[in-house]
């Protein structure tokens, strides 16, 4: 067990440096760079010497392999670089962004899992009734509404019928937890739902897949309580797949929120990540990249973890 | 592409579900009457469409950095916030003074002026503030250098700053206004010269910096010790503090004026954007317009055949119904006045009347799509097919190309639009991969020098500003000619033959409807007046805001 654990850690090496460099290339690949965005993009007239000069004191000038040399041996440090676009440390950048992202992941998460759950087991148990039709047309409607959509819905509600519009500033939790959740339960809201609909169509068809199994039989027939039964031997087994689903969308979600932050003006890490591309900023988008590919790296290996605690017939060698 | 399309679909859908929600359009309001006694206290809250990447004004191209940090700089002579065209002294105690043969400008600074840090400005400061700007040190950037090729040299006293210039030159009092010429310490650039690049003052501005939140939000706080005061004697700024919100998504800056979180944005909305918040806000809002000195060029590659012909460049001009055009376009984008390379309007614009007789201007768009026809066959260019290289910017290119296509297919030319992101569409605009683009041009003033910096030829100032790529001697000689010539009526003749020659003659490159500036905001902000450019008069020190 503990050599199958330290083994996957050290695979996560290998993964992590392939991520990196197939970032570093492909953002080499597309066309245009920071300088000219930078001193361009707003009308004005610049020279030929300025931008010659400013690619030059970052360093864009030096061949690839002796960039990537640079970045690797850093990297290699636990340094991420600066930005090219503000200067500062992408570290610092991203710690900047990371709470907010975190938060409301983990918000989305409590939401998805409070609707998905009970949702699910009842649309299970009472298949082919009223009820599960109203639950699977619910969740369907999570998955084909976009969640910016529902965003920008429940913002003109907001504005429309309260008068009202949810803080456009970030205020960290420990500072004011009323502004902060007045700003991030929207949208939580918002994304939960749509995460929430896949993750309860899953619980949904994985109750109904472990109500048919031998053992659920087999606690019904010696006598135990349709409650006791589900909850300690259906929906227990049931949740493999469910928690799957669960971290990846979690994992998803600390920088796949692009539109959604955009709508609710959330400075987090998707927006982050989409401004760095349109700017080219290399060093914050392969710091970016990096980060995103071991939050799914570690998550995968967490889930792999918790199937050992979920069901005690998994054992890895 | 798919961030474009989900953003342009993210406007559409709000626009639709605003207009099902709300009554009939209603027509932009005036501004606030004049006349008010300004009120002091408040803070005025506005977004800002985007991050700056740096603090220092002088080596930053965007706007990004002049509103939330203008507040807390001066400049040496600035824009009378009262009177846009106007221009008044800042720092400066007085007006330039110059010598007979204008080739030495002194300037005589005020004596009351304090850097936040509490130490007396002296011209030591406005010195190397200006030696930073136009003789910047090895490995430091200043964005406008080339606007200040005059100067020979500068010196100072503790009172008083002396430039040098190697020859006269009519826009120079204009570039000491420049809104991005921020005064700074001259020991703080002697500490660290990109001190400035890393921290936020001192300044001298009427505001102190207070915090900025990296992707959220910027404060200033009343400076006390300010030396301005309005002409009651009162002490500026009225305003107790101000906050910058930074807010990309337009859909989101909209929501936050409709929202009253925020009571103005300084750039401009659209026309929509405009007509939704009047009819949500209806008496609440206040409405200012005004023509903008930003442009698009229609800038065919003259290095590629067959835009190397004079008539197939002619051909595409003159194919153009502008008139038509800004009327139509006005509608649904921010464009509308017609003109030449000088801003409609502007100080240096060409009459209608003189205009009407240039290639593209002709008010018979019929006979003139004729003429272009003629014009392609005779360059043996009929059923012309090209790629017209944009950007992916919703507004106003989008729509404009559109109108492009439709103008050029009227005479037998076949285009193809290709919208690309803006990083991408710089690389192809500077390496001249493309046949025709849009190019585009926003300055922060009416002023020859700059607004036809990108008609030098492209062996003297690269392809970073002539996109078009030609080389001509004698518009160079013309260009220069007009810089040097200090009476005004005899540069604007000058400016004109300029205009004849780079659009009709040789039609280089020619404009598009030139844009117009919408700012639609909370009635209760007084003491801001729209400009012709979104980069002067930010600094706030006038506004006011009403109970």
């Amino acid at each position: 067990m503990q050599r199958y654990i330290a083994g996957r850690l050290l695979l996560m090496v290998p993964t992590l440096v392939g991520v990196a460099v197939l970032t570093f290339m492909i953002m080499r690949l597309v066309p245009g760079d920071i300088v000219q965005l930078r001193f361009m993009a707003g009308g004005g007239t610049v020279s030929r010497a300025l931008i010659d000069a400013e690619r030059h004191r970052l360093g864009l000038d030096k061949p690839m392999l002796e960039q990537f040399t640079d970045w690797m041996t850093a990297a290699a440090r636990l340094d991420l670089g600066t930005s090219l676009w503000t200067n500062r440390p992408v570290i610092e950048e991203i710690g900047l962004r990371l709470g907010l992202s975190l938060e409301l992941a983990l918000l989305a998460t409590v939401i998805a899992i409070a609707l998905a759950l009970p949702l699910g087991v009842i649309a299970a148990l009472k298949q082919d009734t009223w009820v599960d039709y109203a639950i699977r047309v619910f969740s369907i409607g999570g998955l084909a509404l976009p969640s910016f959509w529902i965003g920008i819905l429940t913002i003109l509600l907001l504005l429309t019928v309260f008068r009202w519009l949810p803080p456009l500033t970030f205020t960290p939790i420990w500072e004011d937890p009323v502004q902060n959740l007045a700003q991030l339960i929207w949208p939580a809201l918002a994304v939960g739902y749509r995460y929430s609909a896949v993750a309860m169509r899953m619980t949904r068809s994985s109750v109904l897949e472990v109500m048919r199994e031998d053992y659920v039989r087999t606690a019904r027939a010696k006598g135990l309580g349709e409650r006791l039964v589900v909850v300690r031997h259906a929906l227990r087994n049931s949740l493999l797949p469910v928690v799957t689903v669960i971290s990846l969308e979690f994992a998803f979600l600390i920088g796949g929120l692009v539109v959604t932050e955009q709508v609710f003006n959330l400075n987090g890490i998707g927006k982050l990540l989409v401004d760095a591309v349109v700017n080219r900023d290399y060093t914050m988008i392969q710091g970016l990249v990096l980060l995103l590919a071991s939050v799914f790296v570690i998550i995968n290996f967490l889930v792999d973890m918790l199937y050992l605690v979920l069901d005690p017939r998994i054992r890895y060698a | 592409m798919q961030h474009r399309r989900v953003s342009t679909l993210l406007i559409g859908i709000s626009l639709m579900l605003a207009a099902c929600a709300q009554g009939p359009r209603t027509s932009p309001t005036s501004p606030p009457v004049a006349g008010e006694q300004p009120r002091p206290g408040g803070t005025l809250t506005f977004v800002v469409a985007s991050e700056p990447p740096s603090f220092d004004a002088h080596r930053e191209t965007t706007y990004a950095i002049l509103h939330p940090g203008s507040p807390q700089y001066s400049t040496l002579l600035r824009y009378d916030p009262n009177d846009l065209t106007k221009i008044i002294p800042d720092v400066a105690a007085s007006m330039p003074e110059f010598s007979p043969d204008k080739l030495t400008a002194t300037v005589k600074l005020r004596t009351d002026v304090k850097f936040h840090d509490g130490t007396p400005m002296t011209g030591e400061d406005v010195l190397a503030t200006y030696n930073k700007i136009v003789f910047p040190p090895q490995g430091v950037a200043s964005a406008r250098q080339g606007a200040y090729a005059a100067v020979e040299s500068m010196s100072a006293t503790k009172d008083t700053i002396v430039f040098k210039l190697k020859y006269p030159s009519a826009s120079f009092v204009a570039s000491l206004a420049s809104p991005w010429n921020w005064i700074y310490s001259a020991a703080k650039l002697k500490q660290d010269i990109k001190w400035y690049e890393k921290n936020v003052g001192p300044g001298t501005g009427p505001f102190v910096f207070d915090k900025y939140t990296k992707g959220s939000d910027w404060t200033g706080k009343k400076n006390p010790d300010y030396f301005g005061k309005d002409k009651n004697g009162t002490q500026l700024p009225y305003l107790d503090g101000y906050k910058a919100i930074f807010i990309v998504d337009v859909t989101a800056q909209v929501n936050a004026i409709r929202g009253k979180t925020a009571q103005i944005e300084f750039r401009g909305f659209t026309p929509e954007q405009r007509d939704t918040l009047a009819r949500a806000l209806g008496t609440d809002l206040a409405i200012q317009e005004a023509p903008w000195i930003c442009v698009n060029y229609i800038t065919p590659n003259t290095k590629k055949a067959p835009f190397n012909d004079v008539r197939v460049r002619r051909a595409l001009t003159i194919a153009l119904d502008r008139w038509k055009m800004g009327e139509d376009l006005q509608k649904i984008t921010s464009l509308r006045d017609i003109g030449g390379l000088m801003r409609p309007k502007g100080p240096f614009a060409m009459p209608d009347a003189d205009l009407a007789k240039i290639a593209g201007f002709s008010r018979d768009a019929a006979a003139a799509k004729q003429q272009a026809r003629d014009l392609l066959k005779a360059a043996g260019q009929e059923g012309l097919k090209f790629n017209l290289l944009n950007r992916n910017t919703p507004t106003p290119y989008e729509p404009l190309a559109i109108r492009l296509l439709d103008e050029w297919k009227q005479v037998g030319i076949t285009v193809t639009n290709q919208p690309k992101q803006t990083t991408a569409y710089f690389a192809d605009l500077d390496s001249g991969n493309f046949d025709v683009a849009l190019d585009f041009n926003c300055d922060f003033l009416d002023e020859p020098d700059l607004q036809l910096a990108k008609f030098y030829s492209v062996s003297r100032v690269g392809t970073t500003l002539n996109r078009a790529g030609f080389n001509d001697t004698k518009l160079d000689g013309m260009i220069d000619a007009q810089s040097r010539e200090t009476d005004p009526e005899k540069r604007k003749k000058l400016v004109w033959d300029i205009e004849r020659y780079a659009m009709d003659e040789m039609a280089y490159m020619s404009p598009s409807p030139w844009w117009f500036r919408i700012i639609p905001y909370s009635n209760k902000v007084r003491g801001w007046k729209v400009g012709s450019n979104h980069y002067t008069n930010q600094d706030l020190v006038s506004v006011w805001l009403a109970p």
